[in-house]
């Protein structure tokens, strides 16, 4: 499978209809069960105490008055994480991260854990615990992070991605640059140049479902978790390296997922659950509190970025350079990285250069979140964009048009693309209703452009045909939001039969090979690859059993609609002695065909099509106060080929009311003493229902040449424009720029007074 | 020590006993099992444990379990009528109002509060009257279309 494939013009049956999902039934009835919803025999509570300080070193913690305490029955703390033997520095910081070893990096930093008989047993023993701390100078902000003067996470921190590596520590872990051409040649073609810096908040994935567990650990080194994830073949993987066990002794269950959006790919207290476990030799259930999760879960980056952009007087951006610093919390990421990669991926450049640096800070560490660093750095090319346009008098979306990149433009990141849909999505934009759509008094009209790369990767999936001819398709990536009715609908296109007559389920970890976690947009187009090819093996066993019974060559048995038929024209082949053979006919006869009918792929997923999307947008200011409602949104993307096109409509749709809540509401709001002010929804307010107005979309499909059916991921993109699209409305309306996100009431004041003030 | 309550939930009555300063949620779930009913927050502010108490619509989180004695209790697990799901139920599948799911037993009782009162709300009343909810997946517009929706059928029946 992959790129031999050819797409044709095909007409499908079953993908692109919009049925019910399968898994729908318990999940309005409550009958789904999610990571919180599951116990097991004699499990104890399991409960973690956080440091109160934003950096200080640990000099002793003494948990001997918690270890006498009735129903107390296992106390955790670092020194119960061998790192010995374990190279892989991601895996040491995602230890030292879910249990404090020398230092505290972050209000929240886990310390020391306990199980106990109860919640309110466990909660009275982290009171006993005591641990002495020496408070340490810390830092919040990216920008006071990489002065020369700051306080410094890490002294053995040594900037990576500079030649020579620096001989003295800072905070700044890694350096990456991407680009092509002279910038520098470019910037003097140009008749305009504009420089500017943006900044971006830290916002929080937001999941409605805290992160919850359930670990078992029994003495002869065999284990159980039940978790919510978005990864569990990963978590099974890392879990057996952190607690020494045998992967395949560790079975692991991905619960129902009450959303992730990135933030559930990354282990917070799994680990910690697991070691209380066997510690106590009982199983332990532990769930994260709302406040935990905001102060001790993956955020996504703060962003300062420093953008440069020159075009000519007829539209051409000529160069294009910025430097992205991301904060990565007290471990080095790749978030800078990714920041620079797709900052200007829409557009076809002749001179870029992009340069991310990894910024630590004592902030929780940090993970991605839906298209992890693209939000931020769209903000700012975007907003540019905007700028420029208005500079030489053209109209932003002809000079997007005019820029974008298109099949055979080679990437600022590097690549050159194949057929892309950035063009597309500019020209239906410009063509939509909503651009011309009059607007009322105090408002703004604002477009922004968003890409993200996709990811494929290693996916493992079965196929088992039941004796009555209905169908199975067992795979191991998760289903966060409707995966599993897409792959049922493809596996009723492949093998031709009804999709209520295909059940799709996630398997634990016991039941498949090694899956790669749901992220990077990859479920869908991962999943479905594998599973038509399991779907082939299967027909291609059909054919064979059907050529068998009917004492004929395989090579005359085509297989259509679901049926096997004799002849080398199929349906047509009237001349036929032979009635089609169903898979229930098949089914029915499998005992005396080679017994039970199944398929199975695994496969590395290769060719994910990149996405790109154009957002619109319409808002409204208050002028006396700066507050801002968005009254009408449409989102335009790309989705190869769309599935199960409502579910599509609704990744579109929940991405851009994320980047909504991010572009006017979301921050992490931290206090002089660097303690999260605000860990909890009343006061990291994410969008409400009467936030929002109805979100228009509208699905384009450009097919992935690389899939079988023309299928791309879609699950991220939608969050990437919506910063920059707001920022561009608000501009708009209240004619002043804007260059800090969240653009919170008291901001956009703040910048309509300053330009107030600037212009008397 | 342990307090017994008495209440009916779904129509059945049901005993439990539970903690003086436990949450009904808490004892919803874990002594009386209806885990339809999810915690998001704890502090009344993501919606997803939306119950009804005597026909008032409450976050469970914010009641104490013994404040249920002698009182009717709704949950998502009552909502559908034997093998028959209710309007709403039908209509979120329908019009794929959820993704995750998680917030959606929440919602569920909210808006069903709301049809009680009022069976042909705008848009905006249903905005308003779901404000209390929290979705993360959908950002609300399949959710406001299925629970228009469900209000058309329910006024038609």
């Amino acid at each position: 499978m992959g790129k031999d494939t050819q797409l044709t013009d095909r007409v499908f049956k079953s993908v692109g209809t919009r049925p019910m999902r399968p898994d729908g039934i318990d999940k309005v009835t409550g009958r789904a069960r999610y990571g919180a919803d599951h116990n097991m025999s004699g499990q104890l509570h399991g409960s973690i105490l956080r440091s109160p300080h934003a950096h200080a070193s640990i000099k002793s913690i003494d948990t001997s008055k918690a270890e006498k305490l009735k129903g107390v029955k296992a106390i955790v703390t670092a020194k119960d994480f061998k790192t010995k033997g374990i190279t892989d520095p991601d895996l040491l910081d995602i230890i030292d991260n879910c249990m404090a070893s020398k230092k505290a990096f972050y209000d929240g930093h886990a310390v020391a854990a306990v199980a106990a008989v109860d919640a309110k047993t466990a909660k009275a023993a982290l009171k006993l615990i005591k641990v002495e701390y020496k408070i340490l100078k810390h830092v919040t902000d990216v920008d006071e992070a990489v002065q020369p003067k700051a306080p410094l996470l890490n002294n053995k921190c040594f900037t990576k991605g500079v030649d020579p590596t620096p001989d003295k520590a800072s905070n700044i872990a890694k350096r990456s640059e991407f680009g092509h051409g002279d910038v520098a040649e470019g910037f003097e073609a140009a008749d305009v140049v504009i420089e500017r810096t943006f900044k971006t908040g830290q916002s929080h994935q937001g999941y409605i479902e805290p992160h919850a567990c359930v670990a078992s650990v029994g003495p002869d080194g065999t284990g159980e978790l039940w978790v919510c994830t978005q990864g569990h073949f990963v978590f099974r993987q890392q879990c057996a390296k952190i607690l020494g066990l045998d992967e395949a002794k560790l079975k692991v269950t991905s619960s129902e997922i009450g959303g992730g959006f990135g933030g559930k790919t990354h282990l917070w207290v799994e680990p910690v659950a697991l070691a209380l476990s066997r510690k106590a030799n009982r199983p332990v259930k532990l769930v994260m509190s709302r406040e935990e999760v905001f102060r001790a879960s993956g955020p996504t980056s703060a962003t300062s970025i420093d953008i440069k952009m020159g075009v000519t007087k007829d539209g051409v951006i000529t160069a294009a350079e910025a430097e992205l610093r991301y904060t990565s919390g007290p471990y080095a990421g790749s978030w800078a990285t990714l920041g620079a990669m797709t900052s200007f991926a829409c557009y076809d450049l002749k001179n870029v250069k992009t340069v991310g640096l990894e910024v630590l800070v004592n902030r929780p560490k940090t993970t991605a979140y839906r298209a992890p660093s693209a939000p931020m750095a769209a903000f700012a090319v975007e907003s540019m964009i905007d700028e420029l346009a208005d500079r030489i008098g053209m109209k932003a979306i002809d000079m997007r048009i005019q820029n974008a990149a298109k099949e055979g433009t080679r990437s600022s990141y590097g690549p050159v693309y194949g057929p892309i849909g950035i063009g597309p999505t500019l020209d239906a934009a410009k063509k939509h209703p909503h651009m011309s759509a009059p607007l009322g008094p105090n408002q703004g009209r604002g477009m922004a452009c968003g890409f993200w790369f996709n990811f494929g990767g290693q996916s493992c999936t079965d196929l088992n045909i039941g004796s009555d001819g209905t169908a199975t398709i067992t795979v191991g990536t998760i289903d966060v939001g409707g995966a599993r009715a897409s792959l049922a609908l493809v596996v009723a296109e492949e093998l031709g039969i009804p999709y209520d007559q295909v059940k799709a389920v996630i398997a634990d970890t016991t039941a498949l090979g090694y899956n790669e976690m749901t992220d990077g947009s990859r479920g869908t187009f991962a999943s479905s690859m594998s599973a038509i090819q399991s779907c082939r093996m299967a027909i291609a066993d059909m054919r064979q059993r059907a050529a068998t019974l009917w004492e004929i060559d395989v090579d005359e048995v085509v297989w259509e609609n679901g049926h096997a038929y004799a002849g080398e024209s199929g349906l047509n082949d009237s001349n036929s002695n032979h009635p089609p053979l169903s898979i229930a006919d098949l089914a029915k006869s499998a005992d005396k065909t080679g017994g039970p009918i199944a398929g199975h792929a695994q496969i590395v997923a290769d060719g994910a099509g990149v996405s790109f999307a154009t957002h619109i947008c319409d808002i409204e200011v208050d002028p006396e106060t700066g507050q801002t409602r968005v009254v009408r949104y449409t989102v335009i993307q790309d989705a190869g080929k769309a599935v199960h096109p409502t579910y599509v409509e609704g990744q579109f749709q929940g991405g851009a009311a994320q980047g909504i809540g991010w572009a006017l509401n979301e921050e992490y709001i931290y206090g002089e003493d660097g303690r999260l002010q605000n860990a909890g929804f009343l006061d990291y307010r994410i969008p409400v229902c009467s936030d929002l107005p109805m979100i228009d979309t509208q699905i384009l499909e450009i097919p992935n040449p690389n899939h079988p059916y023309g299928i791309r991921g879609v699950g991220e993109t939608s969050i990437v424009p919506p910063l920059a699209a707001i920022g561009n409305a608000v501009s708009n309306a209240t004619q002043v720029r804007m260059t800090h996100v969240p653009m919170s009431p008291p901001r956009i004041l703040a910048a309509i007074h300053a330009e107030a003030a600037s212009d008397d | 020590m342990s307090v017994l309550v008495s209440s009916i939930i779904n129509g059945d009555n049901i005993e439990f006993a539970c903690e003086p300063d436990e949450t009904l949620l808490d004892a919803l779930r874990d002594r009386v099992g209806m885990t339809g009913v999810k915690e998001g927050c704890g502090t009344g502010d993501c919606g997803a444990c939306s119950i009804t108490l005597d026909g008032a619509l409450v976050c469970s989180c914010l009641v104490l379990g013994a404040e249920a004695e002698g009182r009717s209790i709704e949950t998502v697990e009552g909502m559908s009528d034997g093998n028959v799901l209710h309007p709403l139920q039908q209509k979120f599948l329908e019009h794929a109002a959820l993704q995750c799911g998680i917030c959606t037993p929440g919602f569920l009782i909210a808006a069903k509060s709301l049809l009680e009162k009022n069976n042909d709300p705008t848009e905006e009343e249903v905005r308003y009257a779901l404000a209390g909810n929290l979705c993360r997946c959908t950002g609300y517009d399949k959710i406001v279309r299925a629970v228009l929706d469900a209000a058309k059928q329910m006024r038609k029946a």
